[in-house]
């Protein structure tokens, strides 16, 4: 969570300095507890992740290396999406973390497919999929689509909804018209639970439920957490339409502030333990940043330019 | 003993089911009923949990194909109608014409197109995809237009690394046999001349080819020898032998069942006028369907399409020309 948190404080002041990174900054501050609750449950190598926009503390807690979303911010040459692909959209599919594209919903389909086809060659075992989304992100007819076939093919995958109130700037109201998103899951046959996402105890034990359950066959778990975003939709946006009430409201807790509340108040880490940590991630962020900004760009006159795998169907240019 | 164009689509998935334990199926309606077409009759018999009947979800289908094809599987979709694919364009076009750019990853997936025209079909259940599907990077559009090609171009298909849209033709399902199947004859990529000429070049795919091959009859009778070139797969398109039949014939009349804007038959023209202009005696002409949704009646259907006398008629303006 504190690492997630540094790393992507950099990657915005970086954005803010402007010219290193080109496009967007994405941020999951306040969602770091929900986000890393869900990823420390799995297990890189054998569960498939498919995270979303705001997941950069699930991707660590899943085992992503924080240089490849660095090299991915930066569009490094030697990172996993090659110059390729930018910011959150990355991933590395054969260590069972899928690259998002940026079309809500598309993943949940995607992950179900991988654990659909580990069933059909026996090697499911107790292996189970997880995607993330937002309350925006479940309007959409691919999440209903993907909830549904995989709740049809009763697929052990782990659905999270970080409910931050906020598409992007538009309000819940504007979004859904059920009470709770919660009550949705009776409606695909799937269990669901609600969570205080700004409190990691509280998520690491729905997790830790959702994860149980589904490993031991029990099909889809829907977990709603409810948060709220504390930056914008990306760093362009300062969230003015985030009305002040809701700001100081109780879903407005920094999840980060609690779990060290919670650690320092259990006499598990001091004050000077939780500055020292601060510090020692404060360095790995800035040499990692350091060392992916000697990298090489991506050179347009060495890359291959094919969309193909199979090289003798790719066309010629056509160029006049 | 015969064999329909739909039958080989079957026999080659059967063939493909028998070859490689990472193929399964996965569509509406394709299980135990055997598909709208009957294109997998028998196969969830023969092949028990390997054929799986799908919500109507082609969003869903398409990204399940996906994730399992990143585990290693090779799925293959059957979109009840090629029209209906509209609904999973978003994970075809985005997901996995991308995944391989993207990720380095391969996405062998074969998502299968019943296309065209039939009678009676209407707005909703006649459509022609392919142009919309060739137009983004990343996917591999086989149009066969003969029993051999409707076999080995889906085993091919399912063969290959990369995600491809098999347009199958609906009007041909019935119509069109062959005594048996015949060996494989060209790779996917390579277009066929289907009939030797020398006054005229029609290139085309599909069941358009069947109608070309009728009107270049016709046009002998009046002593001209028109040459039909069958693409067999719109993208990649074969240039190649397109350039050299115009070299030939030094007239060139494009012909496509889909839509008119853009698409196949523009691109044909785009190439030819582009890297073979000297090549022509006469200003191309494309031959499209009507620009309007696909009526239903068949005395407007019949209207809509080129049909053999649309295509000879094209064909003697391009000679006077």
């Amino acid at each position: 969570m504190l690492l997630a948190r540094v790393l992507e404080e950099k990657l915005g002041s970086l954005y803010r300095a402007g010219g290193r990174i080109v496009g967007g900054v994405y941020l999951g501050k306040g969602q770091e507890a929900f986000s890393a609750a869900l990823g420390v449950q799995l297990r890189k190598g054998r569960d498939i992740y498919g995270p979303l926009i705001r997941d950069q503390a699930g991707r660590i807690a899943f085992g992503e290396p924080i240089i490849d979303t660095v090299r991915t911010y930066l569009g490094s040459v030697t990172g996993p999406m090659r110059g390729r692909d930018g910011n959150i959209h990355r991933g590395r599919p054969k260590e069972g973390h899928l690259a998002m594209i940026s079309h809500l919903g598309s993943l949940l389909s995607v992950v179900a497919g991988g654990l659909f086809a580990r069933r059909l060659v026996g090697t499911l075992g107790d292996s189970i999929g997880a995607t993330s989304i937002g309350d925006g992100g479940t309007s959409t007819g691919a999440f209903h689509e993907g909830l549904n076939m995989a709740a049809v093919e009763k697929l052990p995958i782990i659905v999270s909804i970080a409910n931050n109130q906020y598409a992007y700037s538009t309000p819940n109201t504007r979004q859904y018209a059920c009470e709770n998103l919660v009550d949705r899951a009776a409606g695909y046959g799937v269990e669901g639970m609600t969570v205080d996402a700004t409190d990691l105890a509280a998520c690491l034990k729905a997790f830790r439920t959702a994860v149980a359950r589904a490993r031991a066959g029990g099909g889809p778990q829907m977990i709603v957490g409810t948060l709220l975003r504390l930056a914008g939709h990306g760093e362009h946006d300062d969230a003015s339409y985030v009305p002040d009430k809701t700001r100081q409201g109780p879903s407005a807790r920094d999840c980060l502030q609690v779990a060290e509340d919670f650690a320092r108040d259990r006499g598990w880490m001091s004050s000077a333990d939780l500055r020292e940590l601060n510090e020692e991630v404060r360095r790995n962020v800035d040499q990692t940043v350091s060392k992916v900004s000697k990298e090489p760009a991506p050179d347009p006159f060495k890359e291959n330019w094919q969309a193909l795998s199979c090289a003798e169907l790719v066309e010629g240019q056509h160029e006049a | 003993m015969s064999i329909t164009y739909l039958e080989a689509i079957r026999e080659a998935q059967y063939e493909a089911l028998r070859n490689d334990p990472a193929v399964f199926l996965y569509g509406q309606d394709i299980a135990t009923f055997g598909g709208a077409f009957k294109a997998t009759k028998n196969l969830s018999k023969e092949f028990p949990n390997r054929v799986f009947d799908s919500p109507i979800s082609e969003d869903a289908m398409v990204g399940m194909a996906i994730g399992a094809a990143v585990e290693g599987a090779r799925p293959i979709i059957e979109m009840q109608f090629a029209d209906f694919s509209s609904i999973g364009f978003n994970q075809i076009v985005n997901q996995a014409a991308t995944l391989y750019w993207r990720t380095n990853v391969p996405c062998p997936i074969t998502i299968r197109m019943p296309s065209g025209g039939t009678a009676g079909s209407g707005p909703f259940h006649s459509q022609s995809m392919e142009a919309i599907y060739a137009h983004y990077p990343g996917l591999v559009i086989v149009t066969p237009a003969t029993v051999e090609d409707a076999y080995w171009m889906l085993l091919d298909s399912v063969t290959l690394n990369d995600p491809v849209i098999y347009c199958e033709h609906k009007f041909l399902y019935y119509h069109l046999k062959a005594d048996q199947i015949g060996d494989r004859e060209l790779p996917i990529g390579k277009a066929r001349i289907a009939r030797p000429g020398r006054h005229a070049t029609i290139v085309t795919y599909s069941a358009m080819v069947h109608e070309a091959l009728r009107a270049a009859e016709e046009l002998q009778l009046d002593g001209y020898q028109i040459e039909v070139v069958d693409l067999r797969s719109v993208k990649p398109m074969d240039t190649d032998t397109i350039l050299a039949s115009v070299a030939r014939t030094g007239r060139l009349l494009a012909l496509g069942e889909a839509f008119p804007w853009g698409g196949v038959t523009a691109e044909i023209i785009a190439r030819v006028t582009t890297d073979g202009f000297h090549l022509l005696d006469a200003p191309p002409m494309r031959l499209n369907s009507k620009d309007t949704p696909i009526p239903y009646h068949p005395n407007l259907w019949k209207s809509h399409r080129p049909t053999t006398s649309t295509i000879a008629a094209a064909l003697r303006r391009l000679l006077r020309n």
